[in-house]
């Protein structure tokens, strides 16, 4: 990873940073706050590089109006790449108003330090400040990274910027966001991606409230209203009328794995390497391990507002890249892209491509027929589980050798799975929903995989992590898409891991070894180790095991490191399996170098951990042959309050060591744990996800 | 279009809206009170949630012409910065929340469960909390928060 994209695409620390005279700091940055706290760590960087009190610096919120370019917030790459272009921009800054304040004062520069916005010498004295110098020091300079890493975790944490607004219940969420004159818009869609509207019978809008206004535009349909509520039961009346007509039918959802293996596929060959010649005669060991689609499942519904003032589209949104989307937006209408403007308003969580940005067109397409009227669109709930996109279902089969020494050979692993990426503006397409629907708009793309660069997509983490005398690894992508992927936190980490960490729980109990002790004596990597040894000390390992077996619970382990390139990461769940599958620990182990804030790492993991354990045990997209049918929390369930386990995070600091980010690396070392947990529980290997009862008792036979 | 009268947060207010009104839209729409969240529309998920005389309610789906002579309230009355209520305290505490969208309902759940149950239990707590959803996994904060609460003493 270039560590300072950011900064190299963006060098001047005016992009990043404006010091007014009054001493405040406003630091623009192109990263998006989704409640994982990234501006509260980026503000933790900014304020120690500069010697700002916190208070005196201020994040704008991101727009393509002034805000420099960082491309999408996704990857677990913010910290790392955001906060080294800051760490930068900072550090220059602090020395030139630093050289600034020592020409004025005739002393050596290097004598002086800031405190608290203060330039001070050794003796105190205070010969100027960010505010007083305000206006005298060109920031139209290029910053250069600091030789030097500041050691983050010699700071106190920060306390997160945008908790106070939400315990409060103070207006924040761009659901909270109105305009004045605004109209209301529903869309209603079809059941399936690709289908046709066929008929809006003549009487179907007639019994609309005379406020509402009927949009159609090829197979796009909305309607809009100054009230919501009128907007919201013409969306409904309507959406009972209409007849869509599917373009294909959806795939048997019983059979998906097959269906799977069955479609047009792209192969990489993602390892293929030989590292000893040797023959095992030894054991060899087959399994095929399957998961359904996962939905992103935010709590809130998506949403976007949009003013046209004839020339100029403004667009507000939770988008995660407002400069991805504003050349999608652009694209898609024909228009230039500085006669767009895309602001950040904070959504609901967000864990990776959701329906942000399709809502975001949607307002678009709306506004550029109200006369200059601002448009609010929310999606419903049965549009947010079922119409945006999803995490492809996988299925892998994994194969492998196991000699009498212990040692594995020929190893081979091979993955099917949609593609995971279909992000505004993927190859050349703007990749929005409703440009698909709308008449002279473009159909959406197949999804890609992220490459090697980017850690790979339904590949990621597919590559074991383990010292092997051979490794074959290849990935399936298919390229017929009846249901719309893409991003999802973790990508194809969450299926490979649990696979993995699964198969080789299968291949030490087919040697008859310790998962543990067998995962151990296969791995080098000292940072490796550490996080192995760690989760498995907390969790008591060695006498939870024993005790364990007698009680319908059990102790399992999940390793990986995140993209094989990231944040170290291993857990340990305790499992308990009676009517149903239920976790009631896990303690995790997690190594993401140097951490800059600490309890926003606790944070990341804990929840991370808590959604891994969601779906691995509960979730799957439901479908009928003409559409997604797992369109509501009840269809759709996600974990609970009392069915959440209790989650212990130990991390592991590693000062001066490069930042890696924390929120997607445990989601698979959960799955393997899970997986292991159950399987120590009841003697039985599931291979299936989600763990539900139905799953279990098939692999029960 | 009908004007109707609600007691919300101690204050005799109105609004004009239709009969079948969501009880939330009115909140957030005519009365500018933005804490309580649109999550589902279908009493499945808790952003939405109020008190309702008292007792924690999805208003989501609630006529809002059903509310009558209730008092409602929500979660901007609970407590403000300088005097939060304990349980905000202790969610500002614990840096209890990631994206903090279903928060507003949780603390209302929460503060009824505590106003009724002074001294509960860990699985109380969850399973009291079972009504709302959290997508983001804060589960575990937000029970410790809860329990901190209780014993630190509800007003």
């Amino acid at each position: 990873v270039n560590r300072s994209a950011s900064l190299a695409a963006n060098p001047l620390i005016s992009s990043w940073l404006t010091v007014q005279e009054d001493g405040t700091v406003i630091l623009r940055v192109g990263k998006v706050e989704f409640g994982q706290g990234i501006h509260t760590a980026l503000t933790q960087i900014a304020i120690g590089e500069l010697g700002l009190p916190p208070g005196k610096l201020v994040v704008a919120p991101p727009s393509t109006a002034g805000s420099p370019d960082e491309g999408f917030t996704a990857g677990s790459l913010s910290t790392q790449v955001s906060g080294a272009a800051v760490r930068a921009a900072c550090a220059t800054a602090r020395r030139l108003f630093i050289e600034t304040a020592a020409a004025k004062a005739g002393v050596p520069a290097r004598s002086l330090s800031v405190i608290d916005g203060d330039i001070r010498t050794p003796e105190g004295e205070i010969v100027g400040s960010y505010g007083s110098l305000a206006g005298q020091v060109d920031l139209d300079f290029e910053a250069a990274e600091p030789s030097q890493e500041t050691d983050g975790s010699a700071q106190p944490d920060l306390q997160r910027l945008d908790l106070p607004d939400k315990i409060f219940g103070r207006p924040r969420f761009i659901q909270d966001l109105e305009l004045p004159g605004m109209l209301h818009a529903r869309v209603i869609r079809p059941p399936l991606l690709r289908a046709v509207l066929r008929e809006i019978p003549a009487d179907a809008c007639v019994s609309l409230a005379p406020s509402v206004q009927v949009v159609r535009d090829g197979n796009f349909l909305a309607v809009l209203s100054e009230r919501e509520e009128a907007a919201a039961a013409a969306a409904d009346a309507l959406s009972q009328r209409v007849t869509w007509e599917p373009a294909e039918d959806l795939p048997d959802q019983s059979r998906l794995a097959a269906w799977l293996r069955a479609q047009p596929r792209e192969t990489s060959v993602l390892a293929n390497e030989q590292k000893d010649g040797r023959k095992r005669d030894g054991t060899v060991v087959r399994a095929s391990y399957s998961r359904g689609l996962l939905a992103h499942a935010s709590i809130a519904a998506s949403c976007a507002l949009a003013r046209f003032d004839g020339r100029v589209l403004e667009v507000w949104s939770h988008t995660q890249g407002i400069y991805p989307l504003r050349g999608a937006i652009a694209g898609a209408f024909g228009m230039d892209q500085s006669d767009v403007v895309v602001r950040h308003v904070e959504g609901a969580g967000c864990y990776g491509h959701n329906p942000a940005d399709d809502a975001a067109f949607d307002a678009a397409l709306l506004a550029r027929r109200t006369g200059g009227r601002p448009v609010r669109v929310l999606w419903d709930r049965a549009a947010e589980l079922g119409s945006g996109p999803l995490a492809s279902a996988m299925t892998a089969d994994v194969s492998a050798e196991i000699g009498a020494d212990g040692s594995v050979g020929n190893w081979t692993y091979d993955v099917w799975s949609n593609g995971y990426t279909s992000r505004p503006g993927y190859a050349g397409n703007p990749g929005l929903l409703a440009n698909g629907y709308r008449h002279g708009g473009r159909p959406l793309p197949a999804s890609v995989d992220p490459g090697s660069e980017a850690g790979l997509g339904s590949g990621r983490n597919a590559v074991p992590p383990y010292t092997f005398g051979s490794a074959c690894v290849a990935t399936h992508r298919v390229l017929s898409m009846p249901i719309r992927t893409s991003a999802i936190r973790s990508l194809g980490a969450h299926f490979n891991v649990f696979a993995i960490e699964s198969f080789m729980d299968e291949l030490a109990a087919a040697a008859g070894a310790d998962p543990l002790a067998f995962r151990l004596a296969l791995l080098d990597d000292e940072r490796a180790r550490a996080v192995i040894s760690a989760a498995a000390e907390g969790a008591g390992w060695g006498q939870r095991r024993e005790a364990a077996a007698h009680a319908d619970t059990g102790l399992g382990l999940g390793y990986a490191r995140y993209k094989n390139a990231g944040a170290f990461c291993a857990a340990v769940a305790e499992v308990e399996a009676t009517e149903s599958v239920r976790v009631r620990r896990i303690v995790v182990a997690v190594d993401v170098g140097q951490v800059v804030n600490l309890d926003g790492v606790r944070n990341q993991i804990e929840g991370g951990a808590v959604q891994a354990v969601s779906w691995t045990l509960k979730e799957q997209v439901r479908f009928g042959r003409d559409g997604i049918t797992s369109l509501n929390w009840n269809t759709y369930p996600i974990l609970r309050f009392s069915e959440t386990p209790q989650v212990d995070v130990v991390v592991i600091n590693r000062p001066g060591l490069p930042v890696v980010g924390a929120g997607e690396c445990v989601a698979g070392p959960v799955a393997g744990a899970i997986a292991n947990g159950l399987c120590a529980a009841i003697g039985v290997r599931v291979r299936a996800l989600p763990l539900t009862a139905e799953n279990v008792v098939q692999a029960i036979g | 279009m009908t004007v109707i009268s609600l007691r919300v947060n101690g204050e005799q207010v109105r609004a004009d809206t239709e009969p079948g009104t969501p009880l939330l839209t009115v909140l957030r729409n005519y009365l500018g009170l933005k804490a309580a969240k649109f999550g589902c529309g279908q009493s499945l998920c808790g952003a939405c949630t109020v008190w309702v005389d008292g007792c924690p309610t999805y208003s989501c789906d609630f006529p809002v012409e059903v509310v009558g002579d209730s008092e409602i309230r929500t979660l901007e009355s609970l407590g403000t910065e300088s005097e939060p209520h304990p349980l905000q305290r202790a969610f500002l505490d614990g840096q209890v929340g990631q994206c903090g969208y279903c928060l507003p309902g949780i603390i209302m759940r929460a503060a009824a469960y505590l106003r009724d149950h002074p001294a509960p239990s860990r699985a109380d707590v969850a399973e009291a909390l079972d009504p709302n959803l959290c997508r983001c996994g804060s589960h575990q904060r937000i029970i410790d928060a809860v329990l901190r609460a209780g014993r630190t003493g509800m007003p």
